[in-house]
């Protein structure tokens, strides 16, 4: 059986919807295509892409990866001791930054927790309180701590610590939310009072899923723990601004590495903590 | 009781007492589970002290006293009054009576910071968009189901790995050499590591799609480029669309501190204001940042909850 042309044609003529989406759709679609287009080429002109720029661009960067071949080797222990401290001071960072921020932000989790905190009004203002701590910038609180602690790792601790606070009382809580209130009841038909229910009926639940936070956010921080030392917070991105700074580009394509290297090792090491101590837990409930 | 019930009716140990049995097997268990813990307890302490040790946590420091003598204080106790005076000090003077020239003068450069606001939106939309573009392409080969051979499954995931492990704000110190100092070099920087991010997540999306629709459009006489268009594409745009709000959003955060080294935005202002001691500046710039993320994420999970319910809803 072969469809002709014509009834293609008559087909459409009857149906015309099922052919293309309507008139007013297709004219909305249009409009925010040249929109985005628009805004798009306004953006490449003001922010002067021009092709020569381009090309100077990408000539230099060639030149600059280059520098990746033969990679960077310290010669001595005296002039690796400063990397390997760097990394050091980095992983130092986000441990400590991680552990004291979700110490703080344990407790407070609870009050942000609907099935914990039970007035309405208190809780909201609680939860706005988190998204306030959340929308302050890893590096803006950097650089205020570093005004006030001085220049080193204790600044950008302290500044992983307050992001931490924001980030875990958001997602702590919505672990407690997410508890079954199944043995919550069970505490308390033994006669458990409140604080029983919550010790025996909730954190039993709860604590895989918060060491599983913990974890995640160990990681990212030891990625965004790298970037602190741009702005003077110690650890590795005080080395690597500071040699990109003064050209020695071999040398901070080997430290970019080594950063690499150590967040595929603490991905790797967390991912055995995470199957050890929560076993294969599917987080869901 | 019931332990006890059920152990004596099913001896576990043939001659032994059965509650003998149970308690030996408890205390073995618990010895064991005490030995872990104790070990897991000293391991979290050395790890500590030794990061405590590498992050300067327990640093002394000298601090003059208000009677003008030198005392050694722990450092993080020294500084909260440091930090507390550092934040006085942002603080504009807002009196009622004259409550629009006080903040006219907070807000003394605003011109210029409003021409930044933009910059930095556009920087943050430029870099989603090249993000997009770059992280779509690369999701194809970097999904298990739909690459065309390992060694271009390889160097695909090995590209956008390395595009996401590195900072956006280590490529913008690179970009600000090669491309010179601008908004271009922020562009580009965060773009990359959008690329990165966002063509892991999309790659996820591929490597979950229903294969069918695929098979369906090829039965029909579809091409590859017609299977992927109207088999894959439907499947995995909502959640495409979601993922790339939410990297504008984080785009956005990017973009307002990349000017710290040179890249164009807000963040150049930062550094200004904090050379210059220019404190209420920093407030001005603070409150400003602070708003305009705020703004962007709730207009954005608007927008996502949108479409979600648009996919929800039976089409």
């Amino acid at each position: 059986m072969n469809i002709t042309d014509a009834e293609i044609a008559a087909a459409r003529a009857r149906l015309p919807e099922a052919f293309g989406a309507p008139w007013k759709v297709r004219i909305r679609r249009r409009a925010l295509w040249a929109l985005f287009l628009g805004l798009f080429a306004w953006c490449l002109v003001a922010f002067d892409f021009s092709p020569s720029r381009i090309w100077t661009g990408l000539t230099r960067l060639g030149d600059v990866l280059g520098f990746m071949f033969p990679p960077y080797i310290w010669k001595s222990w005296a002039e690796f001791s400063e990397i390997a401290k760097g990394l050091g001071e980095t992983l130092s960072m986000a441990f400590l930054g991680t552990l004291l921020g979700a110490a703080i932000a344990f407790p407070l989790s609870f009050l942000g927790a609907a099935n914990i905190n039970r007035v309405p009004p208190f809780r909201l203002a609680v939860r706005r309180g988190y998204d306030i701590i959340r929308a302050f910038e890893t590096l803006i609180l950097a650089l205020i701590f570093i005004r006030a602690f001085g220049l080193g790792p204790l600044a950008g601790i302290l500044a992983i610590t307050v992001s931490e606070i924001g980030t875990c009382t958001k997602l702590f809580s919505e672990a407690i939310e997410n508890a079954s209130e199944r043995s919550v009841e069970g505490v308390k038909a033994a006669g458990g009072g409140r604080l029983h229910q919550i010790r025996f009926g909730v954190l039993p639940q709860v604590m895989p899923v918060i060491l599983s936070i913990v974890l995640y956010n160990f990681e990212s921080n030891v990625r965004s723990g790298t970037i602190l030392g741009i702005v003077g917070a110690g650890g590795i991105g005080f080395l690597l601004s500071d040699r990109i700074s003064a050209y020695r580009w071999d040398e901070a394509w080997s430290i970019i590495f080594l950063i690499i290297a150590m967040v595929y090792l603490i991905d790797a090491f967390s991912a055995v903590i995470r199957t050890r101590l929560i076993g294969t837990w599917d987080g869901s409930r | 009781m019931s332990v006890t019930a059920e152990f004596t009716a099913n001896p576990p140990v043939a001659g032994a007492s059965a509650i003998a049995a149970f308690e030996r097997d408890f205390a073995i268990q618990r010895r064991r589970a005490r030995r872990g813990w104790t070990l897991g307890t000293i391991l979290f302490l050395l790890v500590f002290l030794l990061t405590a040790w590498l992050g300067d946590f327990f640093k002394v420091t000298q601090i003059t006293t208000p009677e003008g003598t030198r005392e050694w204080r722990w450092l993080l106790l020294a500084g909260l009054p440091r930090l507390g005076e550092y934040v006085e000090k942002t603080i504009p003077v807002l009196r009622w009576d004259s409550l629009g020239a006080d903040l006219a003068e907070w807000f003394w450069r605003w011109k210029i910071w409003l021409k930044l606001l933009v910059e930095t939106i556009l920087i943050a939309f430029m870099a989603t968009t090249l993000g997009v573009i770059g992280g779509f392409l690369l999701s194809f080969p970097a999904a298990r189901n739909l690459a065309p051979s390992r060694p271009v499954l390889w160097a695909a995931r090995r590209f956008l790995e390395i595009a996401r492990t590195v900072p956006d704000l280590v490529w913008a110190l690179i970009f600000v050499f090669c491309f010179s100092v601008g908004p271009m070099a922020g562009v580009l920087a965060i773009g990359l590591h959008a690329t990165g991010a966002l063509g892991k997540l999309y790659s996820e999306v591929n490597e979950n799609i229903d294969m069918g629709p695929l098979e369906g459009v090829k039965a029909a006489g579809g091409t590859w480029f017609d299977q992927i268009r109207y088999g894959a594409v439907p499947q995995v745009l909502p959640n495409i669309v979601s993922y790339t709000l939410l990297r504008f959003e984080i785009n956005v955060r990017s973009s307002s501190i990349i000017g710290y080294v040179g890249a164009g935005g807000l963040g150049q202002e930062f550094r200004t204001a904090m050379s210059f001691q220019e404190y209420t500046d920093l407030s001005a710039l603070f409150l400003i940042i602070f708003l305009t993320v705020v703004v962007i994420d709730y207009g954005s999970e608007r927008l996502r909850h949108h479409i979600i319910g648009m996919e929800a809803r039976p089409a």
